[in-house]
């Protein structure tokens, strides 16, 4: 206790506030200051110069608006499939009267803990043992994977606001002579539509930016806008490469204007805190 | 009359139940067939995935002989345990300290770590590279990707979310225990110690797994930038997930893999079944508790 009264201790008495300095150090060095660097790549040349060579590029090759086409088709049917798979399934493990069994909505989450790369490889290897190759199939092949990985991101937040669901109101709804088929669409849907939005958010742009699950299945035939920045990084072309990973700033800063008043948990939706 | 109906009912009821039950399992069998698959090839010494060539634990064996997977297994191994121990010393002290903060600088700390939850995996790696392609271009030629910019990397992927699962447990406490534990005499650092760690200790915890997932599973981040070093010495580090992928490249998973699966596997339900037969048996012990206050 000699330190007590020391110069030492009255510097490491800290008040709490000062302890977040690191983190947000951290934060500034490897975060921020990255991101903005890839506004500055996206529009200067090799040479550092301001240039808006990466943009023109960008938009004037049709390859390249190919891959914006495809990433977001291949985005939106995953998302599609993952939500009318998982939709019912979250609404069947929140129900009391239909499951008892949480040890249940665990097992949806454990696949998540085996490594994705070495479960893609088996599916892909599975697929094509019945014919379902990425040499004759690609976009088949790919989403199959796709829904595959992403059904748990889904389904969890999904189960979450499905345990908040207010069933008093919607058996209120039935006695007051709606049908099944009304209460769902009147009183479901919209009590549940914060769990689809960030089940969505959760499957869209992941799907779009992968790399591994579409350069395995389809076996380098799909390109999405993760392989493509994969292969800008693959040349060091770091102009080109910035440019489309800022593209992907942008449309997530729009998402997030759209769905802003929706609260989220990202831990939750990660598998965090299940028990 | 009222009887007939009733029977009707339950027999609805009866039908949707299985109906339901049936659904929930069958996805949940869907989305098993690859690891199933995995977990029962790995009990034959069949090259090929699929074909069955009778009962045998050589793939376990050859496995743990594989001196390229098992180096690659430890570099796994070490980066996610040295990863998360530095984004929950990092995450917990930052959710701590911006729980102090004056709202507007509050604001500011939580936009900046929700940039890495929302940007794609792909764009954070992207950036992080090219940050240290700059820092080697233009500040300190010596500076290349090394282990250290793979470490820093996968901080970056799990940090948050320690942040994350931190905050709601300082939000639950009582401000007023801190001040009490001064008021009576406790220096700040004790008071840190003994009444706001233990308060959201299982907020750590719970960020501490969700770190060693993600780091465990990683691909992306792990492949822009790593260097050479830990076990793989003056080559590139391979992770499981960059040694899975280049083989995977070039022709079927490698057999192995099957076994690796398999101890992973088993390793995790291990895991579930003794944290839910835990926490069971809090549950159970707490209505007890409540039980006797009520009575």
């Amino acid at each position: 206790m000699q330190w007590k009264n020391s110069k030492a201790s009255r510097f490491f008495s800290l008040k709490r506030k000062y302890l977040a300095f690191p983190y947000i150090l951290f934060l500034v060095l490897f975060i921020l200051i990255p991101t903005l660097l890839i506004i500055f790549y996206a529009f200067s040349d090799e040479n550092g110069n301001p240039s808006a060579e990466a943009m023109i590029e960008f938009f004037s090759t049709p390859s390249k608006i190919s891959v914006l086409v495809v990433s977001l088709f291949m985005g939106l049917q995953t998302t599609l499939i993952c939500l009318l798979l998982g939709y019912p399934a979250a609404y069947f493990l929140a129900d009391k009267k239909i499951n008892k069994n949480a040890v249940l909505v665990v097992l949806f989450i454990m696949p998540m803990w085996i490594n994705f790369v070495i479960r893609t490889g088996a599916t892909r290897d599975l697929l094509s043992a019945i014919g379902l190759d990425g040499g004759t199939h690609p976009w088949e092949a790919t989403l199959i994977g796709m829904v595959q990985n992403y059904l748990p991101f889904t389904i969890l937040p999904l189960y979450t606001t499905m345990l908040k669901l207010d069933r008093a109101q919607m058996e209120a709804a039935a006695d007051l002579g709606c049908s099944p088929f009304k209460v769902f669409i009147k009183n479901v849907l919209p009590q549940s539509l914060p769990g689809i939005i960030s089940a969505s958010e959760m499957v869209f742009m992941p799907v779009m930016s992968s790399y591994v699950i579409s350069d395995t299945l389809s076996e380098g035939k799909i390109t999405l806008f993760g392989n493509s920045i994969y292969l800008n990084f693959s040349n060091s072309q770091w102009n080109a490469g910035s440019f489309m990973a800022l593209i992907f700033l942008v449309l997530i800063g729009l998402s997030m204007l759209v769905t802003r008043r929706f609260e989220k948990d990202p831990v939750a939706s990660r598998g965090g805190g299940i028990w | 009359m009222v009887r007939r109906v009733r029977t009707l009912e339950e027999k609805k009821t009866l039908a949707v139940r299985v109906g339901a039950n049936f659904y929930i399992y069958l996805l949940l069998f869907l989305m098993y067939v690859p690891v199933l698959a995995l977990v029962i090839f790995s009990f034959t010494g069949s090259v090929n995935f699929g074909t069955w060539s009778g009962f045998s634990f050589e793939l376990y064996a050859t496995l743990f002989q594989d001196e390229e997977i098992m180096r690659a297994l430890g570099n796994t191994v070490i980066l996610a345990l040295l990863s998360s121990f530095c984004s929950v010393v990092l995450g917990t002290l930052g959710a701590v300290g911006v729980h102090e903060w004056k709202r507007r600088s509050k604001a500011v700390a939580e936009s900046l770590t929700q940039i890495p939850v929302v940007t794609p995996e792909i764009v954070l790696a992207l950036s992080l590279v090219i940050m240290f392609v700059f820092l080697g271009n233009y500040v300190y030629a010596g500076f290349g990707l090394s282990f250290w910019t793979l470490l820093i990397g996968h901080i970056c992927l799990s940090l948050p979310f320690v942040y994350l699962s931190v905050k709601p447990k300082l939000l639950q406490m009582d401000p007023a225990l801190y001040e009490a534990a001064l008021d009576l005499g406790s220096t700040p650092r004790k008071a840190l110690y003994q009444v706001t760690l233990p308060a959201i200790l299982p907020g750590i915890l719970s960020g501490f797994l969700l770190a060693l997932t993600l780091s465990l599973d990683d691909f992306i981040v792990t492949s822009f930038t790593r260097g050479s070093g830990l076990l793989s010495g003056a080559q590139m580090i391979e992770t499981i997930s960059t040694l899975v992928q280049a083989r995977i490249k070039k022709g079927p998973l490698p057999p192995q893999m099957r076994a690796l699966t398999t101890l992973i596997f088993l390793f995790v339900l291990l895991v579930v079944i003794v944290v839910t037969i835990l926490m069971t048996k809090k549950r159970k012990k707490s209505h007890h508790h409540i039980d006797r206050r009520n009575a």
